[in-house]
């Protein structure tokens, strides 16, 4: 969907990872990430492969697959990347678009900058991730 | 206009296998790849003569994009290319790298004349037709074809092929921004001496203003919410170039430029004449307001697709570009393609966040090409060429193609050079693919080969071997202070990765 600037920051309001963010700071995200699309099907991280970047869904719906087999599906407000960078070391897992997809996207070299300018997303995304940690432990 | 005068300009309305809509170079470089093909289409535009936006931009008339005269390769070879990003591509030795040709000495960067003779000459001596004047109006369809309706009357067709720029003004919706006017209505520089010159964003288009008005302007605010990016740190062509840093200097210096991390909240009339810029500060949140006498907002651009998303062609982002296949056909509507600047929407590999160059003349001449022979096989049942290899060339293959190989110099991380490694039908040359398509699709056994850089400017090859049925597995192989590739070490480590692969590839 194409979208206004204040539609974008309307959106991006509205979801739990900015959710602590002032409206000129959203202004901020919104120009310091780029819109990307990607159709049905194709592979936006890859397993093993270097250079990833860090990206959260606007609209649409990826999986997250392991040596060909689906662990788990992500959705409009969820992000992924973020661990194969913060790491160091390529993905893990292959995200793979199974429906048209809308991302935020960030390089890789910009994430840790990101979240030391935004420390109310690094918490949240802290949360997430502790989140995922509990899901996966239980 | 008179029917006798409708019927005698080329390509009038009617049912045609393709219609390319444009005339700049996306335009024109898809017409040259479906001519070469011999698939019969009709090329219309709004303008009066070649060129696209190259008629009018950019303002202060020297282009971004290098074409270097004197090049450690002859002009008449592909690798040429990698030096000269304005030419088109053509096979015939009259067509090619003309840009050169048209430079008069005093930069490496052509000037805007220069860059619209060279596409204008382009037409003229690779033979391409196009119908002028002709402005594609609106969109339907009808049974299996598209149906354009034009100034000039209605075009059917398969395949419609957009190249028609991301041209259209982007304003924000922020309150004040319709009393402003935008970077395309900038005026002679002199008009601007002695104002006090408020420029909204800090992108190049931003910068280029800001370099050209320098030595008229009193005084230059550049705002944007996020910190300008340099070229020469980001190691590629996102950020501002190295033509556009002198803004920078000023500031440094206190001599009368600013350039500000602020969001626009709201721009107003001020009362003694002139705008007043309400700004937050992207550092603390504080509010600043800033008087000026001119505002430019250098906000970018949209795309002109008009009702193609009535037709179900879904478009993303503020800029509005068509959400589309690693052929450039639109993800929601098969038989529509895109050629030109709008390629930019298809984002590829993009490793370490650093975009391809599809923006540009020397990134959508090859995406161009891409798209064409896409569409020869799928819609026109032509088989292209795929020589084939013999197993001992192949490494040496690979990596002169990886120091030399203007496709993948331009569009690093996203055009590979391709060989499929099929046991019955030998090692085949299947040219230059998107290398996010090549990685994903389930083809038959291959190897390709693209260049990249990594987070630290380091340029490097990067190989991918595919086995049938199975995801490729990327290996990066080692640079070179002088970029060239083809090292032992190199060799080596090549040879023993495709041992297995090629093992039963044998004919």
């Amino acid at each position: 969907m194409a979208m206004t600037q204040q539609e974008l920051v309307d959106m991006l309001s509205s979801l739990t990872l900015f959710a602590d963010l002032t409206r000129p700071q959203l202004e901020q995200v919104a120009h310091k990430m780029t819109e990307e699309s990607f159709p049905v099907g194709q592979r936006i991280l890859r397993q093993g492969f270097t250079g990833t970047g860090f990206y959260v869904i606007l609209d649409g719906e990826v999986a997250v697959r392991i040596d060909g087999r689906d662990v788990a599906r992500l959705a409009k407000g969820d992000f992924f990347g973020e661990m194969s960078i913060l790491l160091g070391e390529p993905p893990v897992a292959d995200i793979v678009t199974t429906r048209q997809l809308n991302v935020l996207h960030l390089g890789g070299p910009e994430l840790e900058g990101f979240l030391r300018d935004h420390p109310t997303v690094m918490f949240r995304m802290l949360k997430a991730l502790a989140m995922r940690l509990r899901n996966a432990s239980r | 206009m008179a029917v006798a005068e409708l019927a005698e300009r080329p390509f009038p309305p009617g049912d045609y296998p393709v219609v390319v809509v444009g005339s700049g170079p996306g335009g024109l470089q898809t017409s040259y790849f479906l001519k070469r093909l011999g698939i019969e289409h009709a090329v219309i535009s709004a303008d009066p003569a070649p060129g696209g936006m190259f008629r009018r931009f950019p303002f202060f008339q020297r282009l971004l994009s290098w074409t270097k005269p004197y090049a450690p390769v002859a002009r008449e070879d592909r690798w040429y290319q990698w030096y000269d990003w304005n030419s088109l591509l053509a096979d015939e030795p009259e067509a090619r790298a003309i840009m050169p040709t048209l430079m008069d000495g005093t930069s490496s960067f052509p000037s805007r004349p220069e860059m619209e003779a060279n596409l204008a000459a382009f037409v003229e001596r690779a033979g391409l037709t196009v119908r002028y004047d002709c402005r594609w109006e609106s969109t339907r369809r009808d049974d299996e074809r598209f149906v354009l309706a034009t100034s000039d009357g209605e075009y059917r067709c398969q395949t419609a092929i957009f190249a028609v720029g991301v041209a259209e003004p982007y304003l924000p919706d922020t309150p004040g921004f319709d009393l402003v006017s935008h970077y395309v209505e900038t005026r002679p520089a002199e008009t601007y001496a002695g104002k006090r010159l408020f420029i909204v964003g800090k992108e190049n288009s931003g910068f280029e203003l800001a370099t050209g008005l320098l030595q008229w302007a009193q005084r230059i605010v550049l705002a944007s919410p996020r910190p300008a990016k340099l070229s020469v740190n980001t190691h590629s062509l996102l950020g501002v170039r190295a033509r556009y840093v002198l803004p920078f200097e000023d500031q440094n210096l206190g001599g009368g430029v600013f350039i500000l991390n602020a969001s626009i909240e709201r721009i107003e009339r001020a009362a003694g004449g002139g705008f007043r810029i309400h700004c937050i500060r992207s550092e603390n949140g504080a509010e600043l307001s800033v008087e000026a006498d001119e505002v430019i907002a250098a906000t970018g651009f949209k795309c002109p697709l008009l009702d193609l998303p009535d037709l179900g062609v879904a478009v993303f982002g503020r800029s509005g570009l068509p959400a589309m296949t690693n052929y450039y056909e639109s993800a929601t509507v098969p038989g529509i393609y895109f050629a030109g600047t709008i390629g930019q929407g298809v984002s590829g590999m993009k490793k370490y966040g650093l975009p391809a160059n599809s923006g540009a003349v020397h990134g959508a001449r090859y995406n161009a090409r891409t798209m064409v022979y896409h569409v020869a096989r799928t819609h026109f049942g032509i088989e292209l060429p795929r020589p084939e290899v013999k197993p001992d060339a192949l490494v040496d293959l690979l990596l002169s193609e990886a120091t030399r190989a203007p496709e993948l110099w331009n569009q690093k991380s996203y055009l590979a050079r391709a060989f499929s490694l099929d046991a019955g039908a030998g090692i085949r040359d299947e040219g230059v693919v998107p290398l996010a398509q090549f990685v994903d699709e389930e083809g038959p056994a291959g190897v390709a080969i693209a260049v990249e850089t990594d987070d630290l400017g380091d340029i490097h090859p990067a190989v991918y071997v595919r086995e049938t049925g199975r995801p490729a597995v990327e290996t990066l192989l080692a640079s070179n202070p002088l970029h060239d590739f083809r090292s032992v070490e190199n060799r080596a480590q090549l040879s023993s990765l495709l041992a297995g692969a090629t093992a039963g590839v044998v004919r």
